[in-house]
């Protein structure tokens, strides 16, 4: 269910701005991999190039390869729909569908798509996947209230079932607790070592403790200066990222000298 | 040098607990704009009940159609209310297309230009609307509504709608073309304003489960809009049903049909428009009720529309 995730020389623009330059990396399945670094240094962007949500924006696109499994998603042949189908992403500030109710949410995925399911595997579907996102307890008894009424940290986790819910082969995470309270972001770092059974989770996040905490693996971007793309500075396993790095950047942004 | 101490300030003393000039004199001249509302429309209300009043009570004989009043009326009504539905049903499906071509699909440059051509339809005089729907249009469409009268004879229901074609073109279905045509601007801005309000967040979600442009439309755009798209309708509805120079340039009026490519049909506003420089007394007083029949249909149309967006508030988007 997961895929290995390989970026040979990306560069990201948005129109004739390049925002990161010469990334590459390999990110492994069953893994969670962090992406730390100051403001600005395009880890985020990096992140919207894995699912192809980077070129929705006017004049934004991608140069270079990022392969799933060895297979080219920049392939002129890949239709971006199909890449967002197998690659999830899970957003800075909860956003369930607030015209729908939270059963709806969790298989909007399929409705959306027009795919067409028996009243009893949707059933199976929306217990399988809020189990999955450790939200079933709390709403088994209110499928059909709407979902902007959860708490921040349930519509966070109510978004991770709804990605889940269409199977996906990787997940990525864009700073999903930073608009959340500390018992919420524990919740969802709890859900998030649950998921790497299954997945490949990528996450960004400004919060080092948070790296830490949940990633087996850190890559560490930075900025030269505002106008200068971001780039991958270090990569490595992240007791050694925040141990000993290689790189003194590296080294000076995770014991709190700059960013 | 000796320091000058200023004193702290003191809570007490500078001004009370009802606020400043400035604050009650906006909460009055606010509440004053909200009661004048409530009466000039007490006002109108007024003046239109108590003028239609004889007509109402009055019995066939001193009317001037001979029949008793809602016999008069009701034509008048149905005609209005075909008119307008005619030109909601053609309306609304372009304008929403429209808008959403502006909003989701056209690129900056040309649907800016859209935008303004949408813009300067709005300003058009609805006089012209009428002398072209009366003298172009409706002599266009004549070969139109002979083939539409040969297309649907024999088959139940539409032969009804589609009767024998007027020679003119000055039609029921002509009027709701022109009509429709007049609405569209209105239909079209305000539908373009919801659509791209809708929160990039939803969008981007529904793109990130792996949704088409259309799909990720029919899933973010449509339910976040569909209160604004029912406002916006009814927004153009209520232009259409007291629309009165293009229906009265455009339609020749006649007797209540269900024929909208025949002769025949009138509308309130129309009837209205004909008649009232010619009326007095009792006419007079038959004409203005009519537009009180009007008025209240116009209010039972925004109402309907405020249940329909207050139904689904809990849902809307707005919590």
């Amino acid at each position: 269910m997961s895929k290995r995730i390989e970026a040979h020389d990306v560069d990201i623009f948005y129109g004739k701005f390049k925002a990161v330059e010469g990334v590459s990396m390999t990110i492994e399945p069953r893994n969670v991999t962090a992406f730390i670094g100051p403001s600005g240094c395009g880890k985020t962007t990096f992140l919207r190039s894995i699912n192809r949500m980077h070129e929705v924006l006017p004049g934004a696109h991608v140069t270079g390869r990022i392969t799933l499994d060895g297979d080219n998603i920049y392939d002129p042949g890949v239709d971006p729909v199909t890449v967002r189908s197998m690659v999830g992403m899970v957003f800075q500030r909860p956003n369930p569908f607030p015209t729908m109710s939270i059963r709806d949410n969790v298989l909007a995925g399929y409705k959306i798509n027009g795919k067409k399911m028996s009243k009893s595997d949707a059933d199976d579907l929306v217990e399988q996947s809020l189990r999955g996102a450790n939200l079933w307890e709390e709403v088994k008894d209110r499928l059909d209230r709407p979902g902007s009424g959860l708490s921040g940290g349930q519509q966070q986790r109510l978004c991770i079932a709804r990605t889940v819910a269409v199977h996906p082969q990787v997940i990525l995470m864009d700073e999903p607790c930073s608009a959340l309270d500390p018992i919420s972001t524990l919740a969802i770092e709890d859900l998030i070592r649950e998921l790497k059974e299954d997945y490949t989770i990528v996450i960004v996040t400004h919060n080092m403790q948070q790296a830490a905490r949940v990633s087996d693996t850190t890559a560490f971007f930075n900025i030269e200066g505002t106008g200068k793309p971001g780039k991958l500075i270090e990569m490595g396993p992240t007791e050694k990222i925040f141990s000993t790095p290689e790189v003194q950047a590296t080294e000076d942004y995770i014991t709190g000298r700059f960013g | 040098m000796a320091q000058t101490t200023t004193p702290p300030p003191s809570l007490l003393g500078a001004g009370d607990a009802r606020g400043r000039f400035g604050d009650s004199f906006f909460r009055v001249l606010t509440l004053a704009a909200g009661v004048l509302i409530f009466v000039i429309l007490a006002l109108v209300s007024l003046y239109l009940i108590l003028e239609s009043l004889p007509a109402i009570g009055a019995s066939p004989e001193e009317l001037s159609a001979g029949v008793p009043f809602w016999q008069y009326v009701l034509p008048l009504a149905l005609g209005t209310l075909m008119a307008s539905a005619i030109a909601i049903l053609l309306s609304t499906p372009v304008s929403i297309a429209v808008a959403l071509f502006i909003s989701h699909y056209a690129p900056a440059r040309v649907s800016k230009t859209v935008g303004y051509v949408i813009d300067i339809l709005a300003a058009i005089p609805s006089v012209v609307f009428g002398a072209w729907g009366m003298t172009t249009l409706g002599p266009a469409l004549v070969p139109v509504y002979e083939w539409l009268s040969r297309a649907s004879a024999g088959v139940p229901g539409l032969s009804l709608v589609f009767g024998t074609p007027s020679t003119t073109g000055r039609t029921l279905l002509t009027a709701g073309i022109v009509l429709a045509i007049m609405i569209l601007p209105i239909i079209t801005s305000q539908c373009r304003e919801i659509f791209i309000q809708t929160p990039r967040l939803h969008e981007e979600a529904a793109l990130a489960l792996g949704s088409t442009k259309w799909d990720m439309i029919k899933a973010t755009v449509f339910p976040f809009a569909r209160n604004g798209i029912v406002s916006a309708v009814m927004l153009g509805l209520g232009r259409a049903l007291g629309e009165t120079m293009a229906v009265t340039l455009v339609l020749a009026p006649g007797a209540l049909t269900a024929n909208l490519i025949g002769v025949g049909n009138k509308t309130i506003p129309a009837e209205i428009a004909l008649n009232y420089p010619e009326a007095f007394g009792l006419r007079q007083s038959e004409l203005i009720a009519a537009g009180l029949i009007l008025f209240v249909i116009t209010l039972a149309v925004n109402m309907v529309a405020r249940w329909i967006v207050s139904r689904y508030a809990e849902f809307s988007g707005a919590n």
